[in-house]
């Protein structure tokens, strides 16, 4: 296991050297994206249009905050469940998304895009929302802002702590630990 | 009769969701000191030091604990010789939990069904609640609630099984439901069983097993020790914290039967609803 601080947009060089169970303090622009806007992002790959953001090198995060309270950048904002992405990833990972921040288990399509393209799939820890709060330093809603907590967010992040879930090599940190501690 | 005002059930139920969605529970911060301290695995430890950093940070700045809000489940009794002057008891949980959530900063996650529109204009903020009602003896009001994300009810299930597959088949169950489930309900989790009744009632019971404190002790002993060899079970699979591996999968398990075991002849039916680490849930009498 080793530890890499990492700055966005994310180089295939980056990714290529992290390997599943690796800790990553990302820091930099990532984007906010859940089932809702996914959807709507691969119809515009789809129809040739241009997406909100930049997807080459880009990082989502699959978050839907609590409002943030006068003052506040974000509310609560820890990762949802990912294998809600899992239709809609393998497009994105295609034309250029370098990773993707959740919690739970990824199908053999997302994972074999992360090899074929190169990118990796992060866990943080799902339900340390005030934790992961603090180091999100700004957050702006650049995209489908009627769908509240899932419109489509800028967040400036310093120092957000991840690990390696799914790399380019085919691991899967979920699989890999478990059987190093299961008891049969 | 004794009279309770309406606006009193609103300002009561409004606090203890804006508490507990900030404040994890005193019986989940203990569980989860014992879970890191008996945590082998190196990552999923590390995961459990975020976490009651996280209940820390959560409570100093009444920051909720995790987005996912939830959900409102509430369980009610309702003395009979209570009168409720103002309103009813339901529109009072419904006012109630549409200005926590509003007033707290909480997350809205209600929506269509088929939209999946969020209507919080419409229907109201994160509205409608999941309520139970029972009646009583007694001149008291008791709501119990529970903030209950999505992540971890995705992965819960109801059964079934045949009389014959008797505890040997509930076992089975649960440890089927627990491996499936794997990291997506966020381990360490706390198992709600509920046992008899009918389909529908076991699927209830499981949820409101959640509601009991970790550590209290079931009044029935063999449950009691079916809990924990359940738990001892759950353990075995090696899922730990956050799913990255580790010993620490599961806080407790803790069943409810139906009126003493019972159900019916030809079944045994059985459910699990699953209930991540963030289990943030309070109890009130008025």
């Amino acid at each position: 296991m080793a530890t890499y601080r990492l700055k966005t947009p994310l180089s295939e060089e980056d990714v290529v050297k992290l390997k599943a169970g690796d800790i990553v303090y990302l820091s930099g622009t990532i984007y906010t994206a859940r089932d809702a806007a996914h959807k709507r992002l691969v119809e515009l790959i789809q129809k040739g249009e241009k997406l909100p953001f930049e997807l080459k090198g880009a990082v989502i995060y699959f978050v839907g905050p609590t409002p943030p309270k006068p003052g506040e950048a974000i509310g609560s904002a820890g990762p949802t469940t990912s294998y809600r992405m899992d239709s809609y990833s393998p497009l994105l990972i295609e034309h250029g998304l370098k990773g993707m921040i959740g919690k739970g288990k990824r199908n053999d399509a997302v994972k074999e895009a992360c090899k074929r393209f190169k990118a990796v799939y992060f866990g943080a820890t799902g339900g340390a929302g005030a934790l992961l709060s603090e180091r999100i330093k700004s957050a702006k809603v650049i995209a489908y802002e009627e769908l509240g907590p899932e419109a489509v967010r800028e967040l400036v992040v310093d120092q957000f702590p991840v690990v390696v879930v799914n790399d380019t090599y085919g691991n899967d940190l979920y699989e890999e630990g478990r059987k190093l501690w299961e008891q049969k | 009769m004794r009279i309770v005002k309406y606006d009193d059930i609103v300002n009561a139920v409004k606090e203890m969701i804006v508490y507990s969605t900030t404040h994890l529970s005193d019986d989940m911060l203990q569980a989860l000191k014992k879970a890191y301290a008996e945590e082998k695995s190196e990552v999923s430890k590390a995961v459990l030091a975020q976490l009651l950093e996280n209940a820390e940070i959560a409570a100093n700045e009444s920051k909720p604990l995790c987005q996912d809000t939830g959900l409102a489940i509430f369980f009610v009794k309702i003395g009979e010789e209570v009168k409720i002057e103002g309103g009813t008891i339901k529109r009072a949980i419904y006012e109630g939990t549409e200005k926590g959530y509003k007033e707290g900063y909480l997350r809205a996650s209600t929506c269509d069904c088929f939209t999946r529109a969020n209507l919080k204009d419409k229907a109201g903020y994160n509205l409608p609640p999941i309520i139970y009602f029972d009646i009583v003896e007694g001149d008291k009001i008791e709501i119990e609630y529970a903030a209950k994300g999505g992540g971890s009810e995705n992965v819960s299930r109801a059964t079934v099984l045949a009389p014959a597959q008797g505890k040997e088949g509930i076992k089975e169950f649960v440890k089927k439901v627990i491996s499936d489930a794997g990291p997506n309900p966020c381990p360490p989790l706390v198992v709600g069983v509920g046992i008899g009744g009918s389909f529908d009632m076991a699927a209830v019971m499981s949820k409101h097993a959640l509601f009991r404190d970790i550590g209290s002790v079931n009044p029935d002993p063999e449950m009691a020790s079916f809990e924990e060899e359940l738990k001892e079970e759950l353990n075995r699979l090696g899922i730990g914290a956050m799913g990255m591996g580790g010993t620490q999968t599961v806080l407790a398990v803790h069943i409810e039967t139906f009126e003493d075991r019972m159900c019916h002849i030809a079944s045994l039916p059985v459910s699990v609803n699953v209930q991540c680490h963030s289990s943030r849930h309070s109890h009130i009498t008025i």
